[in-house]
């Protein structure tokens, strides 16, 4: 029989042990994310110049760029945000705030947990067999917006619900008891207090979409586009007048798959490419993840129920 | 006295905003048709899969019995064969090896977050970590054919430059944030009272992180273990860049392989002709890794359900 300070001791070892490999795993995995961030930069940094930003992609290594890739993530996210973050606040706002618990509501519900683990590539077929095919949209900006629209949207409205259930029940009892009608009460106090936790949600999303490549590559995105889509209101070499939405169908490439045709190409003079686009994505994911973390830390700070 | 019966006061006039205005009930069906929209997505996503799948199973070269127990996967170049059991093989064995790195690795930082760490470190630490799953996983796959192939080649000299070794370890980096967060969330949930309990017991931290906390939090853990392992099965980009591309029926995870992801990425990547059978292809293919996430899925809801501790 050991005795009682044997055994504390002995635990304390086990807690001490413990400790040091729960820290040690923590700072490895954080190691491996510098490593792949040294390697990005170590390999990509001597491509990254202001050329590499303005030059289209090439066949010729000295001359491509990212320049069409770049403005299609753009447009893309464009139509992303634009669809997704009212549907996607709507419904959040809907199942949250207006549904009564019923057998519709509950499938709802469970519907879209079940998408959130939907794989993206799932959303690429779906995309490639309704909407370019079945809905003749193309493979065009606004088929790829539309499709990570789909894919990012449980992520709004689960963001949405949450925001809107850190919000008080007195809240809402106080504006009822003010007379206010239910959509007053949403608008005037319930979105603009869950505004912070619905904009870091949107932005998180957002951030998944830009790095998205399989999807994209489904619906046949292509890999070399030497133009920009038109600009709307402009003039086409021809003289033709272009009206305001016509950029939403041209074709359109995105960082991600632009880098993952250079990464196919490895051990040619590309592989600098690829490393140079990654260094410009992970930039777009950092700012836009710092960005979130800064949103949600500020709101946490300023409101106190 | 004969005042003391007080008259009720007459309400005041409601204003025009209270009661079923046409404009209140207008945005609540716009805000359901919204919620319901979700549905519609699921419905197309069965829809396009089912219906191309069926499709792909009339074709006369193709047998639902071959595709099932075949052995050989060959859509595109003949003899054409329609075994879809080398896909699935490299889907496991890609997704067995994350899950080797992430749940270990997961759930001991979860523990450490969660038991150990001072408040300050946990609340740094959280959110970069789950940078790691922030990452685009075409960067990743970059990450593992530049630097982690390399790497391991030089350690095992006879590794081929592609496999699924690589892959899956890179996954499993990338899935850890998915354990290690939800598994913490879970457990800073119970109640501090059992800690507490355990404490006076004379118990250690660790063994009151072991064998109070962890069973306590065991539905959210197993949750954050199919959502993992859900991640994994349908991983895409890192596998079509350092798994190898070329289906192969094989539990060695050193050798090269194809996924089911990494199959429909391929084949997209090409000019195939709308309604020809490699098309249709991708579809069944689809249809194959939509049933094995939806089953992770749902086991994850019911773990959820059935292991609910109610405090």
């Amino acid at each position: 029989m050991d005795d009682l300070h044997t055994i504390i001791r002995r635990g304390q070892l086990w807690d001490r042990a413990f400790r040091w490999t729960g820290a040690g795993l923590t700072v490895l995995c954080l190691g491996v994310l510098a490593l792949l961030l040294g390697d990005l930069v170590y390999e990509g940094a001597r491509r990254l110049d202001w050329s590499f930003i303005t030059n289209y992609p090439s066949y010729r290594p000295e001359r491509a760029g990212i320049l069409s890739p770049l403005v299609g993530s753009l447009l893309v996210m464009i139509v992303t945000g634009l669809t997704a973050v009212p549907l996607g606040i709507a419904a959040g706002v809907y199942l949250e705030e207006y549904a009564r618990k019923n057998w519709f509501t509950t499938i709802i519900e469970i519907n879209i947990s079940n998408l959130a683990g939907v794989p993206s590539i799932i959303y690429g077929l779906m995309a490639l067999g309704l909407l370019v095919y079945q809905f003749r949209l193309g493979t065009s900006i606004l088929t790829g917006g539309l499709t990570l629209a789909m894919l990012i949207l449980p992520i709004v409205i689960v963001a949405t619900r949450e925001a809107l259930r850190a919000i008080p029940q007195y809240i809402r009892e106080a504006a009822y008891a003010l007379g206010a009608t239910r959509w007053q009460v949403v608008s005037n106090h319930l979105l603009p207090y869950s505004m912070g936790g619905i904009a870091t949600g949107v932005i998180i999303a957002l951030s998944r979409a830009i790095g998205e490549t399989a999807p994209l590559v489904t619906i046949g995105a292509l890999t070399y586009i030497a133009f920009l889509p038109p600009a709307p209101f402009s003039v086409t070499r021809e003289g033709a007048s272009v009206g305001p939405t016509e950029w939403l169908m041209s074709p359109f490439t995105v960082l991600p798959i632009q880098m993952f045709n250079w990464v196919s190409r490895a051990g040619t003079d590309f592989a600098a490419h690829a490393a140079a686009t990654g260094i410009v994505l992970m930039a777009i994911t950092l700012t836009m993840n710092a960005v979130a973390i800064a949103v949600r830390y500020r709101v946490r700070r300023r409101i106190k129920w | 006295m004969s005042a003391a019966v007080a008259r009720p006061v007459d309400p005041l006039p409601l204003p025009a905003t209270v009661g079923a205005r046409p404009v209140e009930r207008l945005l609540e069906v716009g805000l359901l048709l919204a919620a319901v929209f979700s549905i519609f997505v699921t419905a197309g996503i069965v829809y396009v899969l089912v219906y191309d799948s069926i499709l792909f199973f009339r074709q006369p070269q193709v047998t639902v019995r071959e595709f099932l127990t075949g052995r050989e996967w060959t859509p595109l170049f003949e003899p054409q064969q329609f075994g879809i059991m080398p896909l699935v093989s490299g889907t496991l064995v890609t997704t067995a090896v994350a899950l080797v790195v992430a749940m270990p690795v997961g759930t001991i930082i979860a523990i450490w977050l969660s038991e150990f760490a001072p408040h300050r470190v946990r609340e740094s630490v959280k959110p970069v970590l789950e940078l790691l799953s922030a990452v685009p996983t075409v960067v990743y796959g970059y990450f593992a054919i530049s630097f982690v192939g390399p790497g391991l080649q030089s350690i095992f000299p006879g590794l081929p430059a592609f496999n699924m070794l690589i892959a899956g370890l890179v996954m499993g980096v990338m899935i850890v944030p998915y354990v290690s967060s939800l598994s913490e969330d879970a457990m800073r949930a119970v109640p501090m009272i059992l800690r507490e309990g355990s404490y006076a017991m004379g118990a250690n931290r660790l063994t009151t992180a072991l064998r109070v906390v962890f069973p306590a939090a065991i539905s959210g853990i197993a949750a954050a273990y199919t959502l993992a392992m859900s991640r994994a099965v349908g991983e895409t980009m890192i596998v079509a860049i350092a798994a190898g591309g070329k289906p192969n029926l094989t539990i060695d995870p050193t050798e090269a392989a194809a996924t089911i992801t990494a199959y429909i990425v391929q084949v997209s990547q090409g000019d195939l002709p709308h309604r020809s059978v490699g098309y249709e292809s991708i579809f069944a293919a689809g249809l194959t890794l939509f049933v094995m996430t939806l089953g992770f899925n749902l086991l994850g809801a019911f773990l959820r359900r059935r292991f609910r501790q109610v405090y």
